[in-house]
């Protein structure tokens, strides 16, 4: 290990020597007294102190040497927990300020325009809470599984990842994603039409493994699921779908759950729309019958034209959207563009996705980039020869049920425009003749 | 000793003195599950944090509270978001109102006009309003809450007490106006590949609306506080 070490640094000398092998003789000089160049091969600062520097140009590309190149950089550690590079400032969530009455319970919408993969960074995932974000201690925060079981037991965060782990790359989306376009096209941005959606790798215990271990009663049906933060938010799920893929998720990406996500524990409930993954989880009880919740009548019902509502629609169907172009990544020029998009259905794995560049007239089929995954986002993409004339981008995925994404039009027959959730419909953004993109609705 | 027990037999000798620790003598005689992780659930525990009530009223404590008392309860803690009414103040959520506009171009859901049980309203209250200081209300000061917010429906008379035997018999006007059963998927539509339509018009575009935020530079902060 320290041989290693030394090798290591003795690497770093021969660099540094290198280095000012290529400086004049009088530099040199100045530059091994300064100690900037240690015995130990330590490098201490990034600059070449008392050298002077040769005039930034203007431009750091070919035929210019960048400075980057003819300097050292911070140390390992200068960022012990890594962030993204300055000059990705923009990705960020944002909010759109007239939704809610404050932020507290509110949503931030994740920048799909900027994301090149299916897992949704981190600190980029959306958020949606309902009485802030709580700051729990991971010693004193409990999970208590009661209810219609042999053994109400109470589970520390250590007694948790005591159990047999599971990882899966579920996407979580928000059933009001898109909500504000019933009526028509409101937001002219990827990211606030259909920002409510993210992906990750969880990891966690099977809700079945610990239901199991408390055991569950013959008259157990339902699940009630509980969160510890303000809003104490409540669903019910039935036990079948709760004993199927339903995982109890204590890490997010390889880490533990970022507080907006959760922190320490979560539910994640594949396919299932984002409001049952309920955050902060405290407690899980077994009944034999739904608790009918606020969350699950008062909100999360879709209204129907004639004033009736559907409760308990918790799948969320299939849909995709093509993230490049869009409005905040036009067309760069004529010539070859890739369409590039996301696709996912909340009933299993993605089949095939189609893309229309004539607003839905004509259609061809996508390629599909692996690694395509059940109740994931999945990638595709498109090449197209844009010449310069407007055109009507659409995509449309079809689910491994056979199901094929409906228009706006198609799903506003069926459901009207005040059913606020489940809006699944192809999207259209309009390529200018300029490359902008606009978001547009058809008749 | 039921806890001994359970952790000489599921944990290898490192863990036994954590096990001993975290799990407290319950006297509940279960045996142990599969992994013996954890601890007993005691009644006590349970109680304190089983805080949900169902439309049969399953999970009502004991206490009451009328009309009357519920009108000054909401005066000092609900009006300033609500409205004195329940009319909602700015983008605060209305509570009551709405009556029959369901079926109507613009729907106004609350309380009164939408929610199909009361017994909601009592759990949704204790467990999350007032907003600002939630799980603060009495058990009695929520029931005359209820009791208070159906009366401004027009749900219960003025003279209404609510408590675990009153409540559970409400019947809110709207009760059948959900179905439980997903009728989803509703849409089919069909994978047409060529000539799929003859015309496409564009009837809505987002261009020129001003209301989309601005998705570089800082957040924008928009009429938000
Ligand atoms: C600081 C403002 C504020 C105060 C004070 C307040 N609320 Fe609320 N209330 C809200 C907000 C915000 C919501 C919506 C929360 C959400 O959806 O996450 C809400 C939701 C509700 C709802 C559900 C409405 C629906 O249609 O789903 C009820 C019922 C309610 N409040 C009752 C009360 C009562 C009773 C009080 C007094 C004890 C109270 N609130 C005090 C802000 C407030």
């Amino acid at each position: 290990m320290l041989g290693k070490l030394r090798r290591l640094s003795q690497g770093v000398s021969e660099i540094a020597l290198e280095e000012s092998e290529r400086l004049p003789s009088a530099e040199r000089r100045r530059f091994l007294r300064s100690g900037l160049f240690t015995a130990g091969g330590a490098m201490v600062g990034g600059a070449l102190a008392g050298i002077a520097p040769k005039a930034l140009a203007a431009t750091q590309y070919p035929p210019e040497i960048p400075s980057w190149t003819r300097s050292l950089g911070p140390g390992v550690v200068a960022d012990p927990y890594g962030v993204p590079s300055p000059f990705e400032k923009d990705v960020i969530r944002r909010n759109v300020p007239w939704l809610t009455a404050d932020k507290v319970s509110s949503i931030s919408f994740s920048p799909l325009q900027h994301l090149k993969g299916i897992i949704t960074p981190n600190g980029l995932f959306f958020e949606r809470h309902h009485a802030g974000r709580p700051e729990i201690d991971p010693q004193q925060h409990r999970l208590m599984i009661h209810g219609l079981v042999d053994r109400p037991i109470i589970l520390s965060m250590e007694d948790l990842q005591r159990f047999p782990s599971v990882s899966q790359i579920n996407f979580i989306e928000c059933p009001a994603n898109g909500g504000m376009e019933w009526r028509g096209a409101q937001l002219n941005s990827l990211q606030f039409l259909h920002g409510m959606v993210s992906c990750a790798e969880w990891t966690g215990v099977r809700l079945s493994t610990l239901l199991q271990e408390a055991g569950i009663q013959p008259k157990g049906k339902w699940l009630l699921a509980e969160g510890a933060d303000g809003a104490a938010m409540t669903r019910s799920i039935p036990l079948e779908k709760a004993l199927d893929d339903v995982i109890v998720a204590y890490a997010q990406n390889g880490e533990a759950l970022r507080r907006e996500q959760g922190y320490p524990i979560r539910l994640v409930v594949p396919g299932w729309e984002g409001n049952t993954h309920v955050k902060w989880l405290r407690r899980l009880e077994v009944g034999d019958k739904p608790w009918m919740q606020r969350e699950e009548t008062s909100k999360y019902t879709d209204l129907m034209p004639d004033g009736t509502a559907h409760g308990f629609t918790w799948v969320m169907e299939a849909k995709s959207v093509i993230t490049s172009p869009c409005p905040e990544m036009p067309v760069r020029g004529k010539g070859i563009c890739q369409i590039e998009g996301l696709a996912w259905s909340g009933r299993g794995k993605v089949r095939a996705v189609d893309v229309s560049v004539d607003g839905g007239k004509n259609w061809q089929q996508a390629q599909l980039r692996e690694p395509v995954m059940s109740k994931s986002l999945t990638r595709f993409s498109l090449e197209w020869k844009w010449d310069g004339n407007p055109a009507l981008l659409q995509s449309r995925v079809i689910d491994e049920t056979g199901y094929v994404q409906p228009t706006l039009g198609q799903l506003k027959a069926a459901r009207g425009t005040n059913s606020i959730y489940h809006k699944n419909a192809i999207q259209t953004w309009k390529v200018n003749a300029d490359g902008s993109v606009v978001n547009v609705q058809l008749s | 000793m039921f806890s001994f027990l359970k952790s000489s037999r599921a944990l290898p000798g490192i863990c036994l003195g954590v096990a001993l620790v975290s799990a407290p003598m319950t006297g509940v005689a279960e045996p142990a599950g599969h992994y013996g992780y954890g601890a007993s659930a005691t009644e006590e525990q349970i109680a304190a944090w089983d805080i949900d009530v169902r439309p049969d009223g399953m999970g009502l404590p004991e206490g009451s509270g009328s009309v009357d008392e519920g009108m000054q309860v909401y005066e000092t803690y609900c009006s300033s978001c609500h409205g004195a009414f329940g009319e909602g103040m700015g983008r605060y959520p209305k509570l009551a109102g709405g009556d029959g506009s369901l079926a109507e171009d613009r729907p106004e859901k609350t309380v009164g006009s939408y929610w199909p049980y009361a017994s909601t309203l009592w759990d949704y209250i204790h467990r999350a309003m007032p907003f600002f200081a939630p799980q603060s209300l009495t058990d009695d000061q929520v029931y005359a809450l209820t009791a208070y917010v159906l009366n401004l429906n027009y749900i219960v008379e003025s003279d209404f007490v609510a408590n675990k035997e009153t409540l559970p018999e409400v019947v809110m006007p709207n009760q059948d106006g959900f179905t439980w059963e997903d009728p989803r998927p509703v849409v089919s539509n069909e994978r047409c590949m060529k000539d799929c339509k003859e015309s496409v018009t564009v009837s809505d575009s987002a261009a020129g609306k001003n209301l989309t935020p601005s998705t570089t530079g800082p957040l924008d902060e928009g009429i938000t506080e």
